[in-house]
């Protein structure tokens, strides 16, 4: 019994170190063969560039894209641990300059799309929500990102272009989360993106309000510098530029950058 | 003499044992020291802290008024159906966090089966501390439970009717009896439910929301701090795993004191 156990042991060992190097000797067979693109986006493309990576796909005989989607400073953060990523779009600037600061970039980043807020409430609107005036003050449980993430930052740079302070019951931590607050009924008011609206398919309503014009997120993309694919990685950026790739991008809210 | 373990059982056991320490040894290598006092002395790391030692603290007493019993009902009486209502108590264990954040947002969140009715008398759980706490008794509960009934099914019942024999009532005997029996394993249940409420994230983010110093607790400052600083993560990150390491350790002490 001794004997197989130890064997068993050794053979184990193996197979994990093995698992270690199959991923460099993975990453390295760029050129012929199938070859795998991956994509890292924020989490607020993950309709868009599903689209688009099928739509990469079906362009590309024998390409298959591989789509990673997050907050942007969790990307960036596991781009900066060496995570291989080949495309890097971001939900905001300041995330892509977390990754530009360590020249991480293969290419210099291009805007590609921007996004707007809106107040996010019931379907019915119970509340008769109008302005970011109403979401403000007692009764009104309203929902946002905290002020570190990008649409916190960005709910914050409203409230301060209407003179307003915000009092929210929770600072969440993505805007979905904001989202899910709402539809479940907890929130009365969340402050969402316009995409994030039209993406919930009903389940809330988008009041549009003035200041928001004030806070507009830009979304940039870059080829990532340490890319196995640095062909492909600039023809997908192409595409998300393209006016086929905007397109997409307008059908779900994305304004032009 | 001692007993022997075969040798080639060091192996796997040192390759596990660096498994979990490694990881531990990667934070402490991470810490930025220059600014570690700054770092988790801000005002959203302290409030953070005191939250979490607060609803911790809480929940563990809440752990122990409810779990106390509960392992007492499991381990010292028989009815119908009581393997599939142990399996459901102890469902929290395997359960995802975030899967119990959910149960519990659809339990006392405003549209919840609850909700309603605690609507109706004007208390609101949701986005409150009681939230935070409701959140990590639910995940914390069977710790205590298990410990409790595993040390009560150890100690058996000699000791129990005997004194029931010699007339005492079945409190008297719970209380001078029972109790001081499993007093080890109710420590070491308790300490276990804190350190499980300590950690407690998915849950919480899930049906309490995250405001500072209402319910933003340390594992959700962390989180948070890794957006925008990742330092201040590594280091409340380490101020963590320290307090775990301390309360682990003044219950091992106790309990061999015990």
């Amino acid at each position: 019994m001794r004997i197989p156990f130890v064997t068993a042991l050794v053979v184990l060992s193996l197979a994990l170190a093995g698992c270690g190097s199959d991923d460099d000797g993975d990453g390295g067979g760029g050129g012929d063969g199938p070859a795998t693109l991956t994509v890292y986006a924020a989490a607020s493309l993950t309709k868009t560039f599903e689209q688009l990576g099928e739509a990469f796909e079906a362009e590309h005989d024998g390409v298959e894209v591989e789509l990673s989607f997050g907050g942007s400073s969790d990307l960036v953060a596991q781009i900066q641990e060496g995570a291989p990523a080949d495309v890097f779009a971001s939900a905001d600037l300041a995330n892509m300059e977390k990754l530009t600061a360590e020249g991480l970039e293969g290419q210099d980043p291009q805007e590609f799309a921007t996004n707007t807020l809106q107040i996010a409430v019931a379907p019915d609107n119970p509340l008769g929500i109008e302005s970011l005036a109403d979401v403000v003050g007692k009764g009104v449980n309203l929902v946002t990102c905290a002020p570190e993430v990008p649409c916190g930052a960005a709910a914050q740079k409203a409230a301060e272009a209407a003179g307003l302070e915000l009092t929210p019951v929770s600072e969440e931590q993505s805007v979905t989360d904001v989202l899910a607050k709402v539809t479940s009924g907890e929130a009365d008011a969340g402050l969402v993106y316009v995409t994030d609206v039209i993406g919930s398919d009903g389940a809330v309503l988008g009041v549009d309000f003035a200041e928001s014009s004030a806070a507009v997120n830009t979304y940039p993309i870059t080829t990532v510098a340490d890319s196995d694919e640095t062909d492909l990685a600039e023809e997908f950026v192409e595409l998300v530029l393209s006016e086929e790739g905007q397109a997409i991008l307008r059908e779900a809210g994305f304004a032009p950058a | 003499m001692e007993t022997r373990v075969p040798r080639w059982i060091f192996v796997p056991a040192a390759l596990g044992a660096a498994f979990v320490l490694l990881p531990l040894v990667a934070i402490v290598a991470r810490v930025d020291w220059g600014s570690f006092g700054s770092l988790i002395t801000s005002e959203s790391s302290r409030e953070a802290f005191v939250l979490s030692l607060q609803t911790s603290g809480a929940s563990t007493l809440l752990c122990v008024v409810v779990g106390v019993p509960m392992a007492v009902v499991l381990a010292r009486t028989e009815f119908r159906g009581q393997g599939v209502v142990r399996s459901l108590v102890l469902l929290p264990l395997v359960l995802p966090p975030v899967v119990g954040g959910l149960a519990l947002l659809y339990t006392f969140g405003r549209r919840g089966l609850l909700g309603e009715s605690l609507d109706a008398l004007g208390v609101q759980v949701a986005f409150s501390t009681v939230a935070v706490v409701l959140a990590q008794t639910f995940v914390a509960l069977p710790f205590l439970v298990i410990s409790i009934e595993g040390a009560l099914r150890t100690a058996g019942e000699r000791y129990e009717v005997v004194a029931a024999s010699l007339g005492a009532r079945p409190t008297t005997v719970f209380r001078r009896i029972t109790l001081p029996m499993v007093l080890p394993g109710l420590v070491s249940g308790a300490v276990l439910a804190f350190a499980r409420s300590l950690g407690e994230f998915g849950a919480t983010i899930t049906f309490a929301g995250s405001l500072q110093g209402v319910t933003r607790t340390l594992p959700l400052e962390i989180y948070l701090q890794r957006e925008t600083d990742p330092d201040a993560a590594v280091a409340l990150a380490l101020v963590l795993v320290v307090v775990a390491v301390l309360v682990i350790g003044l219950a091992r002490q106790s309990r061999t004191a015990l």
